[in-house]
């Protein structure tokens, strides 16, 4: 039997709470909704754009009767509770309707809240909340009447705004000397009222509704600078009421609104409470982001799973004026003890103030140029150290120098035809068109209804953005699963599998709730790694099945299905003896291509998957062992010819390449790994575009970091200064381990550095000598178990017997009638 | 009638893995799914032809070396958002012994 679930309001929090149960759990329950209003679920950020005639209503409506029906949810639209009966958990109806609950959730959301005022309980006094407040707005508003709203907030702005597109006079009043308070300083605030005025709202600040006049309706406004004028609307926005009624009189605690613990529980464990009519540690929210983080935990709570709950939310909001950019999150005001960065352009119309505290950004405000809104709202919420990027930060992402990131471009500026995703070929305007039509919230949202971003990933960034853009607070953030298989990111993965013991990667599946049995592409070869980590390869085994085809098979996957075979040659040095076993072997198989690689090895392309047994064996015999050209670890040392030959060489590079590889060889890491050596700072190895650098000069050697060649170059940032090669020897290896440690899989120094900070790994490694000595430790430990020719290896103990493949000539098959069907 | 094909023992075929079986100009993959299940596919992947025997093995379905796209390995049709679709193969085990109608 079904448990009874019912919800009272049908608007977005609760809404939004199913939808999040379904994905979890389908048919825990028998679900009923009362809705007070006589709709179907609508979206309520819209009514400013319903007021303003750039939207229908039909535009606004999140779920349609079909929903309903499909999820055999009983709707009672225009039906108010109008009373909860906790101890025999039933609610009772305004149509009379008596139904027991064994879970009720609670979503009444919020009133306007009118001050009282002389005249304001005339008729046509009105807040702005609901598709009523709206039609009632558009059938009052008239050419020869002014029309007064009150309150200079997000609500107020986008009321005037709705009323000023039709052509009427409008006249904002605001208490304070500056527009959106709550969300913008007085910088801000002007910029956006000198954009405001120009659609013809007359602002009058520091002023309020002295009172308002008529027999039965509005007449006439009079205000406290004692301006009168003929209207008939008055529009307050000047806050709203979380709904407590029905809870306070059912006897749950209340505050401001009725308070919830982190599952979202009221004082009666039955009975949940979500959104703007909830009240959790002291905050309540009126943005629709976090009530979609507060559904999640409810959803969860509902569906008996655990979580540790939610912990509140960061605020950011977004203006939903056409044509306005406007950005907050935070702490936008700041204090004495915090600092602030600025960047003001009146004349382009450009503000961005970063709030920061103790180098980290803790309040943001952008106006006119929002582009890098996602990223700066990711450092806040990361808390990332931001002392690197001070100088550029206001610039934006793209303005770092050698970014790595994708987050530069400029997606206002941005054609609807232009694509952003080259893997799949889609537009912009194919991901605004999908995420206003198809309600998308989240960039697994995106990724899975127009395959922007769904393949090689680089262009998430933009994605993002373009999320945040056409979304702004309705953006949805918050952490997703690493795949479709879970919820949960790297770090609370990386985080499990620290604190407990697991024999494999199903284990882990199990004790974090896995929706799969097997997890897929993305997340087995991640588990694998994370244990590969912990367990150096001795207590936990390579599990080959979990890892990507190259790194199971030991060779580059080439289009054709072919293999290309890369043996190591250590520093790049080689010798003719070498080059003629190489050379000798590749006619015996008649390799149809050899090249040289970027990283200064010899590539055999074109090898069958069944050649590759023989053609190990006999690069073995040679003495050479796998270049792992294909593996997510340590590929090759590239060198210059250093003082041994170079007339500018400072310092020996090709031992010390050679000296570095065999350090490092075998070794796995989160990603392809590379280092370079160069002899003299002209930097022949290149090595400043590698993920560790070093660079020779007269008093010993450079080390730089988290380089990148690819599809955007990122140079390296120095890291340290050494004299002597064992130093070197030893930072390496700690560089090395404290990245294997703690990127994510599939994360790139370059790209684990700018998430983390440069001046992180610093103070990992640099300040802490402690640290900096165990790190390399545990590089010397795991090389242990990793410096094992994979090739030699799987070889000897069979597993290359799989790469034959099974030859069955047709006349010779033995051919059996079918017995039965399968 | 259906005539069933002697391929190899089940043993020889490794779990979440694959043999791949050349059959004339016909190239199969015989997979084996963790719970020890036999499937059989046309080696192609519907997209761009990227060989399904090297990819990875997850529930019965697998993801294509290439692209990564998903198939589903009991009707060789393409998951998610992609479409296309595979040959595939019946397959029984008797005998300890797999065997697949061509």
């Amino acid at each position: 039997m079904k448990e009874k679930l019912i919800v009272i309001g049908n608007g977005m929090s609760g809404l939004r709470t199913i939808e999040d149960l379904f994905d979890i759990q389908k048919d825990k329950y028998d679900i009923t909704i009362f809705g007070e209003e006589p709709h179907l679920n609508y979206n309520r950020i819209m009514l400013s754009y319903l007021l303003s005639g750039e939207k229908t209503f039909e535009d606004t409506i999140i779920n349609h009767q079909t929903w309903y029906d499909e999820h055999n949810i009983t709707l009672h639209k225009g039906d108010k509770v109008i009373k909860i009966n906790k101890e025999d958990k039933k609610v009772i109806s305004e149509s009379g309707k008596e139904l027991p609950y064994d879970k009720l959730l609670i979503a009444t959301g919020s009133n306007s809240f009118i001050p009282h005022t002389i005249g304001s309980d005339l008729e046509n006094v009105i807040g702005f909340r609901t598709k009523l407040d709206s039609d009632t707005i558009l059938d009052l508003i008239s050419k020869d009447k002014t029309a007064v709203v009150v309150g200079g907030g997000l609500l107020g702005l986008e009321a005037a705004y709705g009323i000023a597109m039709h052509g009427i006079k409008t006249i904002l009043v605001h208490r304070s000397g500056s527009i959106m308070s709550q969300q913008l300083d007085r910088t801000g605030g002007r910029l956006l009222q000198k954009n405001l005025e120009s659609y013809g709202i007359e602002f009058k600040l520091n002023t309020t509704i002295e009172k308002i006049e008529g027999k039965s309706k509005v007449e006439r406004v009079t205000f406290t600078d004692g301006q009168t004028v003929e209207s008939n609307i008055v529009v307050f926005a000047t806050g709203i009421v979380p709904n407590t009624a029905l809870a306070k009189e059912a006897g749950l605690d209340t505050k401001k609104g009725i308070l919830v613990n982190d599952h979202l529980q009221t004082s009666d464990k039955n009975i949940f409470a979500i959104g703007e009519c909830a009240e959790h540690k002291g905050n309540t929210y009126g943005l629709v982001a976090p009530l979609y983080e507060q559904a999640k935990f409810c959803a969860k709570k509902l569906a008996e799973k655990d979580s540790n709950g939610y912990t509140g939310s960061t605020l950011s909001t977004r203006l939903k004026i056409s044509g306005v950019d406007l950005f907050s999150a935070g702490d936008y005001l700041g204090d004495e003890t915090t600092e602030e960065l600025i960047l003001l352009d009146e004349k382009v119309g450009v503000y961005k103030k970063l709030v920061i505290y103790q180098d980290k950004i803790i309040g943001i405000v952008l106006y006119g140029d929002t582009a890098d809104a996602s990223w700066y709202l990711k450092l806040l919420k990361e808390h990332t150290d931001i002392s690197d990027l001070r100088t550029k930060i206001l610039f934006g992402k793209s303005a770092l120098s050698g970014d790595t990131g994708h987050g530069g471009d400029d997606i206002s500026a941005m054609a609807d035809d232009e694509e952003i995703c080259g893997c799949n070929g889609v537009t912009k305007g194919c991901v605004t068109k999908a995420i206003k039509e198809q309600d998308l919230k989240t960039l697994g949202d995106v990724k899975q209804c127009t395959k922007a971003g769904a393949s090689c990933g680089s262009c998430l960034g933009v994605v993002e953005q373009i999320l945040v853009n056409t979304l702004g607070d309705e953006y949805n953030d918050t952490v997703e699963g690493i795949c479709d298989c879970c919820d949960v990111g790297h770090k609370v993965i990386k985080e499990c599998i620290d604190t407990n013991d697991f024999d494999n990667v199903y284990d882990v599946f199990k004790k974090l709730e896995w929706k799969t049995d097997d997890g897929c592409i993305k997340c087995r070869p991640a588990i694998n790694y994370y244990l590969l980590v912990k367990y150096n390869d001795v207590k936990y085994k390579n599990d080959k099945r979990s890892a990507l085809i190259n790194d199971r098979v030991f060779a580059n996957i080439q289009k054709d299905g072919t293999y290309s075979v890369v043996p190591r040659i250590w520093g790049g040095l080689t010798s003719p003896q070498e080059l003629k076993d190489m050379a000798d072997i590749a006619v015996k198989y008649d390799v149809p291509t050899v090249k040289f690689t970027g990283g200064q090895r010899l590539d055999m392309l074109g090898v069958k998957k069944e050649q590759l047994e023989p053609m190990w064996k006999d690069l073995n015999d040679a003495g050479f062992v796998s270049g792992q050209a294909y593996a997510k670890g340590l590929r090759t040392v590239k060198t210059c010819v250093g003082n041994q030959w170079c007339r500018f060489g400072t310092q020996d590079s090709m031992q010390m390449g050679v000296d570095i590889e065999k350090m490092t060889w075998g070794s796995w890491t989160p990603h392809k790994f590379k280092i370079a050596v160069s002899g003299c700072p002209r930097n022949c190895a290149e090595a400043t575009i590698k993920d560790i650098g070093v660079i020779a000069v007269d008093s010993g050697w450079e080390i730089h970091i988290a380089g990148n060649g690819g599809i955007k170059v990122r140079v390296t940032d120095f890291f340290t200064k050494v004299e002597t090669d064992e130093e070197l020897f030893h930072y390496i290896k700690a560089i090395m381990q404290f990245y294997r440690e703690d990127a994510y899989y599939l994360e790139r120094t370059a790209h684990w550095v700018e998430r983390v900070g440069l001046e992180y790994v610093k103070d990992a490694l640099l300040k802490d000598k402690a640290n900096l000595d165990a790190c390399a430790k545990r590089f010397d430990i795991s090389q242990e178990s990793a410096q094992v020719d994979p090739w030699e290896q799987s070889r000897k103990d069979g597993f290359t017997k799989e790469f034959s493949p099974i030859v069955i000539a047709p006349e010779n098959s033995e051919s059996f009638e079918a017995k039965e069907r399968v | 009638m259906a005539s069933w094909t002697k391929i190899i023992e089940v043993e020889h075929i490794p779990s979440m893995g694959s043999r791949v079986v050349h059959y004339g100009e016909i190239e199969i993959a015989i997979f084996k799914t963790r719970d020890g299940s036999i499937f059989a596919i046309n080696n192609e992947c519907p997209h761009k032809q990227g060989k399904l025997s090297e990819g990875l093995v997850h529930g019965t379905n697998v993801t294509c070396p290439m692209h990564n796209w998903d198939i589903d390995l009991k009707n060789g049709e393409a998951l998610g958002s992609d479409s296309g679709c595979t040959n595939i193969y019946k397959s029984k085990i008797e005998n300890h012994t797999v065997f697949i109608t061509l």
